[in-house]
């Protein structure tokens, strides 16, 4: 077989699964509860009764909205999968363990950017910046594949129940927002505060933002990017190590 | 005859282990083009780990495995392009209607549209389910559940069609259903590889039957073959009007083994003619008379459970 025919079916295959996904799992109980509810509630937790300059913290939120809603379809998608026994269906067709790991990914991405661009249209009505569109769409696009890509991550641990993989989800999500300069502004972050955030792959996400919307910026461009690239490669190499080291559990 | 032409699955030396258990031991087998092959075993004989390697889901410690000449090993993709695979019940996305899952599942070997929609509509039909085409899988029996995992494996015409436990659970009506398709596409050119636990089903369906064991294949050949090589499990089954001593059967030559089932008697034999003018002859002596009598021939299952008796084996 050419390497045209197999980038062709493996492209192919990626687009099946992604149209899968979204056929399937966007409307399903938890992605709406951790992806959509909980944002919006901490969100909520932190702006409500405070007299905050929204307009300084909205391109964090809007970081935080996207590393959420993108990292809550892919968690679920292969425990399910194993679960109700479709997996090693999908398995069977012409595709293999990195098409439905790209294909998952993909879809997290969809859900969240669709979303998010819902979030985006609002703020910008409320809140009158000056928007580098260009940039800031790549910048939505890189965040959301990324963080999507280390949904896909979690889901590869070998678990009985879906339920078990949204705690671990869940325990390593939000200490993750906690560290990433949305709550303290990336400006004023020193020391331990900020090496930490150097950790967190939403921080390049929120300094990219800030840069869009205000015009601000704690890193370049180019090291955001670069960090937002090398986090995908990196969740995405793991989850495809793991995906195959755990192939046969709960087969 | 070039035997390798004929074939269109060639496994050799195959081997799979998990952990310390050995699931494959180094099978050897082949299969014909445009027949249906049964592979039997006892649960945890490796039949389903055969299944997964042939179907590239699962790869081999060693050994090779070819679909249609095509390494599945070396080339997966291309390999699974003609195939079509039902792993077990269950296995079809119950969010989705019937028709959206045979859609889907045609859209991964890269079908026209047009061509896709057309041919799940005339699946739907064939597997009697083109009324309830529009309604999610949830609201299906396990029957019309399986109807719609099987028509989602035969979307795209597949060479070869693997079945894991097809029948396994399902009503009369859907067993039927299904037996009959898998009869009418091996008819019009589609190997069939089946795995069943249901021996009846590997005698009336398959032209030959692989039985593995522990990983290893214990026996390969037609159901009647099979049969034949166990001749003395051939048996004399009777009752009579009254108790019968057991006196009446036993030390007689004829008689290899005993059991009572019942009120009735069933004597293995390896002549059952003779056996049967036998205990004539003695129940006119003793003043019985046959209820009932009957012949019974070696059967599959016999034939099954002597090949497949031991336990688990492991490394050392």
């Amino acid at each position: 077989m050419s390497h045209e025919w197999l980038n062709r079916q493996f492209f192919r295959g990626v687009s099946v699964i992604t149209r899968k996904d979204i056929r399937i799992y966007y409307t399903k109980p938890p992605v709406i509860i951790f992806g959509l509810l909980f944002p919006l509630f901490m969100f909520l937790a932190f702006y409500l009764g405070k007299r905050l300059d929204f307009g300084l913290f909205f391109p964090g939120l809007l970081a935080m909205f996207i590393f959420f809603i993108a990292s809550s379809v892919g968690p679920l998608i292969t425990p399910w999968e194993k679960q109700a026994g479709t997996y090693e269906r999908l398995l069977s067709f012409p595709v293999t363990i990195n098409t439905i790991i790209l294909g998952d990914t993909v879809a997290g991405m969809v859900f969240s950017i669709m979303i998010n661009l819902v979030v985006l249209a609002a703020g910008l009505i409320f809140l009158r910046y000056d928007v580098k569109v260009i940039l800031l769409a790549a910048a939505v696009i890189t965040g959301a594949f990324c963080f999507s890509s280390l949904g896909v991550l979690l889901a590869s641990p070998s678990v009985p129940n879906p339920s078990y993989i949204m705690m671990i989800s869940s325990l390593i999500r939000f200490p993750l927002v906690f560290i990433s300069g949305i709550f303290i502004p990336l400006e004023t972050l020193k020391g331990v505060g900020l090496a930490l955030a150097c950790c967190s792959p939403i921080t390049y996400l929120v300094d990219l933002m800030n840069l869009c919307l205000r015009g601000r910026q704690r890193f370049s461009i180019w090291a955001d990017f670069a960090a937002l690239l090398f986090f995908t490669a990196l969740f995405i190499a793991s989850a495809s190590g793991i995906h195959r080291k755990n192939l046969m559990r709960g087969l | 005859m070039n035997t390798a032409a004929e074939s269109i699955i060639e496994v050799k030396g195959l081997a799979k282990r998990f952990g310390k258990v050995i699931a494959l031991d180094g099978i050897s087998f082949s299969v014909k083009r445009g027949e249906i092959f049964g592979f039997l075993g006892p649960n945890g004989a490796g039949k389903t780990t055969t299944i997964r390697i042939l179907t590239g889901i699962i790869v081999p410690d060693a050994g090779d495995a070819s679909i249609a000449g095509i390494d599945i090993q070396r080339d997966p993709l291309n390999a699974k392009m003609r195939i079509g695979v039902i792993p077990e019940l269950g296995n079809i996305y119950v969010d989705l209607t019937a028709r959206e899952n045979i859609i889907l599942a045609g859209r991964f070997y890269g079908m026209f549209r047009h061509v896709l929609e057309k041919k799940a509509d005339e699946l739907l039909k064939r597997f009697e389910i083109y009324e309830r085409r529009n309604d999610p899988l949830r609201s299906f029996s396990k029957g019309m559940k399986q109807r719609v995992n099987i028509a989602s494996a035969l979307v795209h015409d597949p060479e070869i069609l693997f079945l894991d436990e097809p029948t396994s659970g399902l009503d009369v009506q859907s067993q039927r259903l299904i037996k009959g398709i898998i009869g009418e596409i091996n008819r019009k050119g589609t190997t069939i590889f089946l795995t069943t636990h249901n021996i009846e089903e590997a005698n009336v369906l398959c032209q030959r039957v692989g039985i593995i064991n522990k990983g290893r294949i214990a026996s390969i050949d037609t159901p009647e073959s099979l049969k034949r090589t166990f001749e003395e499990t051939r048996s004399v089954t009777c009752s009579f009007d009254m108790p019968a001593d057991i006196a009446l059967f036993e030390g007689n030559s004829l008689v290899n083994r005993l059991d009572r089932m019942g009120d009735k008697w069933r004597l293995y034999t390896d002549n059952p003619d003779e056996l049967v003018k036998y205990l004539a002859s003695r129940a006119s002596e003793q003043g019985l008379s046959f209820t009932s009598l009957e012949i019974c021939g070696a059967s599959l299952e016999d034939a099954f459970l002597r090949l497949t008796q031991g336990g688990e084996r492991h490394v050392s």
